[in-house]
């Protein structure tokens, strides 16, 4: 692996980050660096789209690349332009749970079902971290947040079901302490000519939403065991071939 | 023959305005269209289906009208002239993305085919009541360019003339057409309109140029487009930012300097991007205010009123916004009753009152439906035998 100031110097417009100390984001920007490196697409053929939220800011402004930094929810409908509009570029999303999920449920469900050539990096940490820890659409069941405090009434979904029962091309899910199965996922994804979906789940150690665990460590430690003990899914769960989008609508222009 | 001309009518035609709508959107050298069906908008998306991909164009139907808007944003970006089509319940959910497209200087098109609100109201029935909305229904403190076609041949040219603005200005730009213009056929002779002048965006010349998207240095405010692919680096975001795209969210200075300048780039232009058209108006004393469909029985009524021997003049506004305020500020001296014919009980009055005074102003308004010329007429006789 190369030492991480030939990531820095080609990659990052600003170190450090403005992330909070423990924060999963600066991981999950290593591993998307890390993957982007090992491909052969040149840099400026990538536009990184994202929407509101701290892990949008993973993208916009810590990347050298084309940046669209957009309105809350609706970073995958800005993506879905760009990519047609310009399908030579390879079109990223990375978010969070509550911009993709909540606010954005329906556009992630429609670019799914579109199969759409675009990978979308989902950073879930089970909270809604820049407004002050309220309760996200992947809290736990019963987990106590600001705007939950009796515990929390509702229910987490699990969006790579979701995305995958919607039509997906690639689906997987990890952990940040699953940075290089992480990279290896994000390099797939984004070779897939389809709609790519990656999720990982990260910690909040501001707004932590586990009972114990209170720093980054133990978070990632739990990680470690919850995945270890199949308390949650890890791994790739679709990767199948289908009609892309992007593709489907150019091959019917023309006179 | 190019597939252009193949596509646009160049003759004699028989056209609805929201044909003659994406009929002027493919002579503007729109290749992109990202819309969510909504009546009365319907027939300007199911057109440019099927004629975008003639000419290399993409059309896409979005899930809903905010990603539309977002798509089109989106397209924009990669160097595209873009459109999306809409109606009242679909354009007050553009509103969220039209602040970003102002905010990033996003040349767009916004067609809104007003149909009569508020909610789903009659959806196939005429409305004036959002032109205050494209002025002022996104958040924060921006400036909007909208445009009103009278008829099927001013869809056309009004068309093409907001991609023209859109373009000139990087701004977004609404055309607020109604259900009575866009689906009403007329016969267009489009080998005798008077077609504009296309309209390119500025691009940037210097590396320098393309790395400062948002530059602040340019005389006329508007800075050159760089696109996404080019190896610039861009940063695009609707948070305040510099000259470079860096978002900056805590610098009051920067703030100010960014939204007063995206301020300056509408308002310093007003005299060029201003048009308007009146009749009658350098001896009247009394002047009728009309735009849209019912500016077309006004004219009549206006007429019938002239013959009979009153000084009574026509107003019509083409752009509604940046308002005609300097030319109806002129007209203020010199009338002493106005008379605003439009179908929406407030509808562009605010602006109106505010240029001519509340009491000066007689409203005559109907829903749903155009007027009578008849009914105007009546009115007017009424109000000025009772007030003046």
């Amino acid at each position: 692996m190369k030492p991480a100031r030939i990531y820095r110097g080609k990659y990052l417009r600003r170190v450090p980050s403005l992330f909070c100390p423990g924060c999963g984001n600066g991981m999950i920007l290593n591993a998307f660096i890390r993957a982007v490196d090992e491909l052969p697409i040149p840099k400026e053929k990538y536009v990184l789209v994202s929407g509101i939220g701290c892990s949008a800011w993973i993208p916009s402004p810590n990347i050298n690349m084309d940046t669209l930094h957009t309105t809350h929810g609706r970073a995958i409908a800005f993506a879905t332009g760009v990519k047609l509009a310009n399908p030579q570029l390879t079109v990223c999303v990375i978010s969070g749970d509550g911009d993709l999920g909540s606010i954005g449920g329906n556009h992630l469900l429609h670019a799914a079902r579109n199969n759409i050539d675009l990978t979308v990096v989902m950073v879930n940490n089970s909270i809604y971290g820049m407004t002050g820890g309220q309760v996200g659409p992947t809290t736990p069941h019963n987990i106590k947040t600001s705007t939950t405090p009796y515990g929390n009434p509702y229910h987490p979904a699990d969006f790579p079901a979701i995305v995958s029962a919607a039509g997906a091309s690639f689906v997987a899910r990890w952990t940040t302490a699953h940075i290089l199965q992480l990279k290896d996922s994000i390099k797939k994804a984004i070779q897939k000519k389809g709609f790519s979906f990656v999720e990982v789940l990260s910690q909040c150690p501001s707004h932590t939403v586990y009972k114990k665990e209170e720093n980054a460590f133990e978070i990632l430690e739990h990680f470690k065991s919850i995945s270890q003990a199949g308390a949650i899914k890890t791994g790739i769960f679709v990767d199948i071939e289908k009609d892309e989008l992007s593709e489907s609508i150019y091959a019917q222009l023309g006179d | 023959m190019n597939s252009l001309e193949r596509i646009v009518p160049q003759s004699k035609d028989f056209v609805m305005g929201n044909e003659a709508c994406a009929y002027g959107a493919i002579a503007a050298g729109c290749r992109f269209f990202a819309g969510y069906p909504i009546t009365p908008s319907s027939e300007i998306p199911s057109l440019l289906a099927k004629m975008l991909p003639q000419v290399n164009g993409v059309f896409i139907q979005m899930e809903d009208e905010i990603a539309s808007l977002a798509a089109c944003i989106g397209a924009a970006w990669t160097g595209k002239k873009v459109l999306t089509a809409t109606s009242g319940p679909g354009f007050s959910l553009m509103t969220e993305n039209l602040g970003y497209a102002f905010m990033t200087e996003t040349p767009l098109v916004i067609i809104n085919t007003q149909r009569a609100g508020p909610s789903q109201g009659q959806a196939g029935k005429a409305g004036q009541g959002d032109v205050m909305q494209a002025r002022f229904g996104s958040h924060g403190d921006y400036e909007i360019i909208a445009l009103s076609p009278k008829n099927a041949e001013e869809c056309f040219t009004l068309t093409v003339q907001a991609f023209n603005l859109a373009e000139k200005y990087r701004t977004p730009v609404v055309l607020l057409s109604d259900s009575v213009i866009a689906h009403l056929r007329e016969t267009v002779d489009f080998s005798k309109i008077n077609k504009p002048e296309i309209v390119e965006r500025k691009r940037p010349k210097t590396l320098e140029q393309a790395r400062r998207p948002f530059d602040d240095s340019e005389e006329d405010f508007i800075p050159p487009m760089p696109f996404f692919g080019e190896g610039n680096n861009l940063l695009v975001t609707g948070s305040t930012h510099t000259a470079e795209g860096i978002r900056e969210t805590v610098d009051r200075a920067t703030h100010e300097k960014l939204i007063r300048r995206l301020h300056n780039k509408i308002y310093t232009h007003q005299d060029e991007i201003v048009r308007y058209e009146e009749v009658f108006t350098e001896t009247c004393d009394i002047l009728a205010v009309s735009y849209g469909a019912p500016s077309r029985p006004t004219q009549g009524a206006v007429k019938r009123l002239q013959q009979e021997g009153h000084a009574v003049g026509f107003f019509r506004p083409i752009v509604l916004w940046p308002s005609p305020e300097k030319r109806l500020k002129e007209l203020a001296l010199q009338v002493k009753r106005v008379y605003l014919v439009e179908m929406s009980i407030r509808g562009y009055s605010a602006e109106i009152e505010r240029i001519f005074g509340p009491d000066t102003v007689h409203h005559i308004s109907k829903l749903t439906e155009v007027h009578t010329s008849h009914e105007i007429y009546e009115e007017i006789k009424r109000d000025m035998e009772e007030n003046l």
